[in-house]
């Protein structure tokens, strides 16, 4: 039957198709506008929200306080406006989570990539992987931050070398499952047509890879970022909970709850509100990473 | 199978070194070295003296050498003494703590009990409670049930546990008074009542580290199970006229663990490394906040100790795993 009357869509742009898909995903829309709230809330929030600086008199009344119109998530021990602290942390908070993750993918990307398109490569870096995977993390992370954190926080002041050291640290540690997943898919494309078709007109390595091989693994990275994001989250506020993240002036939303425990029996909002807003963020992050790999799965979209 | 047990292990080695390495090195060159603890008062020939004792003036290798061969030759040697009475390791050299000028092994001796109440009770409770959840969810698939197992999960997955950790001391301990917020490690049980106080401090940990885990391993049991209930040889056991019950129970769970079964020995590091926070949130005395305390403190030979250990465990329960799947389905062969 060629007849095309009714029943066929009209061909679609591929963005349209898994968008199409994603918005079928109800907890990844969820997800989405939470995470667009929070965002909005932390990085356009000081610009309305900004209250005036207190004098010591003003900050010694105002200590302790609880919710209020004046100070909608109240003040905290030393008189500061708790919602933006919770503004800055989450800047900081989502900031780590970002970037860790692009470390840690590009990282993963290439390592990946040069194990599975490069023979000789494979069994190293594999075992490299295995190893990296073996490690105690906490612990380690741990360790890194209190051995460097002195040194970085002389070289870059305390607030910079902080951000530094736990983003490298966390994405230096966290590479390796967006590596295994990149080498599978390599390994599958490196035997494609198109692949051998540019390499017998000549292609290097280099051209083959960046033209035929990356575009085609893009799909299952960035369902691995996403996640990413979510993991190193928590990591960030995994170390701050335990003391040995960020500096105290310069918060996260781990650091405040961390702040907050000493407190927690007669002002639980000060833990309750970071901590719903670090699980928020990692259950909006995860419903989108679930969306996407549904929306980018050719198998499941267009059912 | 083994030649493939033997090819592990052998291959585990390389892992193991590898580690210990990185370990070592990390903590090695940490700036609080033992020498800045020597008050300046000390006059330098006295420090050079305690530096030689301690040990710490030697070239890297050889301090590594020393501790690699302290870890895995003085320390069971001295564990083989303490249980048999010989006395092989007198006059060696043992892996000495800073903090407490004691040999580290009994300290963490002395600390892993604790944690391994606490943690192989809350794996065990995780996975009494996963494993019903997954195998019901999967049976009533898209139920009402289903949809919330699966939002249990997704939020077991993205809620820290320091995060339901303190909700649950604020509730159930501030709120409503029904647990005690901190754990008592030096209640020891003689009769019933100090048996239900032991209980009573064990319950939040417990739940909060078993509610994590729980999330995770109910998915797997949950995708292991469909994926059998479709086989072909379910509608065989349909169509010869078992009830329902045999068949899920019987046929299609046995089939659905084997997977299951890798993931919870995979799943047992990371529920060390997990402990660290529930341990210093409620005031556990075990080898996680025996860390902790290292780290703050500057014991080099207790951390590198503990990080050794975990990876250990890692790759210990990582070769576990693999080997188990091997056993346990009769499809896979490693030849």
């Amino acid at each position: 039957m060629t007849d095309s009357t009714s029943a066929v869509a009209p061909p679609e742009s591929f963005r349209g198709a898994v968008w199409a898909q994603f918005r079928k995903h109800k907890g990844a829309v969820f997800g989405l506008i939470v995470l667009g709230l929070l965002i909005v809330f932390s990085v356009i929030g000081p610009l309305v929200w900004n209250p005036e600086k207190l004098t010591v008199v003003e900050a010694l009344k105002s200590k302790n306080l609880g919710p209020s119109l004046t100070h909608p998530m109240g003040t905290d021990q030393l008189g500061r406006d708790q919602m933006q602290r919770m503004m800055a942390a989450g800047k900081v908070s989502l900031a780590v989570g970002f970037v860790a993750m692009i470390i840690a993918i590009f990282l993963g990307t290439l390592i990946g990539v040069l194990a599975g398109y490069f023979k000789r490569l494979d069994g190293p870096l594999m075992r490299l992987t295995d190893m990296f995977l073996a490690l105690p993390l906490i612990p380690l992370l741990l360790v890194m931050v209190m051995l460097f954190r002195d040194d970085l926080s002389r070289a870059m002041g305390p607030e910079m070398g902080a951000f530094v050291l736990i983003v490298f640290a966390i994405g230096v540690t966290s590479w390796m499952h967006a590596a295994r997943i990149v080498r599978g898919e390599v390994l599958a494309l490196k035997e494609r047509e198109y692949v051998l078709a540019s390499r017998s007109i000549g292609a290097t390595p280099r051209r083959v890879i960046l033209r035929h091989i990356l575009p085609n693994v893009v799909s299952p990275v960035m369902v691995a970022a996403t996640l990413g994001v979510a993991e190193a989250i928590i990591t960030e506020s995994v170390l701050s909970f335990l003391g040995l993240g960020f500096p105290p002036d310069f918060p996260t939303w781990g650091r405040l709850l961390f702040e907050g425990l000493e407190y927690m029996q007669l002002y639980p909002e000060r833990v309750i509100f970071p901590g719903l807003a670090i699980s928020l963020t990692v259950l909006s992050v995860n419903y989108i990473g679930d969306g996407l790999r549904d929306a980018l799965d050719p198998r499941i979209r267009g059912r | 199978m083994l030649t493939f047990t033997l090819r592990r292990l052998l291959l585990a080695i390389p892992t193991l070194l590898l580690i210990s390495l990185v370990i070592f090195l990390l903590v090695d060159l940490a700036p609080g070295s033992p020498a800045s603890e020597i008050p300046l008062t000390v006059p330098p020939e006295v420090r050079m003296k305690i530096l030689e004792a301690l040990g710490v003036n030697e070239p890297l290798h050889i301090r590594y050498l020393l501790w690699l061969k302290q870890f895995f030759w003085v320390e069971p040697l001295n564990g083989f003494d303490a249980i048999f009475g010989t006395n092989y390791a007198e006059g060696m050299q043992r892996i000495i703590s800073y903090q407490s000028r004691s040999p580290v092994f009994p300290l963490i001796g002395e600390r892993l009990p604790q944690t391994l109440t606490v943690i192989g009770t809350a794996y065990l409770v995780g996975v009494l409670i996963a494993l019903p959840i997954g195998i019901y969810s999967a049976y009533k698939q898209y139920s009402l049930f289903d949809q919330f197992g699966t939002m249990f999960a997704m939020i077991g997955f993205s809620v820290p546990t320091f995060f339901t950790g303190t909700l649950f001391i604020i509730i159930f301990a501030v709120w409503l008074g029904w647990f005690p917020t901190k754990y008592d490690t030096t209640l020891e049980v003689t009769d019933w009542d100090s048996f239900l106080t032991q209980l009573r401090q064990m319950a939040m940990p417990v739940m909060v580290l078993g509610l994590a885990n729980a999330a995770a391993i109910s998915r797997y049991m949950r995708s292991s199970m469909l994926e059998n209930m479709s086989q072909d040889y379910v509608r065989t056991a349909r169509a010869k006229g078992m009830d329902e019950r045999t068949v899920v129970l019987k046929h299609v769970l046995r089939n659905s663990l084997i997977p299951v079964v890798t993931v919870i020995a995979l799943g047992i590091p990371s529920i060390f490394g997990g402990a660290i926070i529930t341990e210093n949130l409620f005031g556990v005395n075990g080898i996680g906040s025996a860390l902790i305390q290292a780290i703050r403190g500057n014991d080099l030979p207790m951390v590198q100790t503990l990080a050794f250990i975990f990876a250990i465990l890692i790759v210990a329960f990582n070769l576990i795993a693999d080997l188990l799947y091997g056993m346990l389905d009769p499809r896979i062969r490693y030849d």
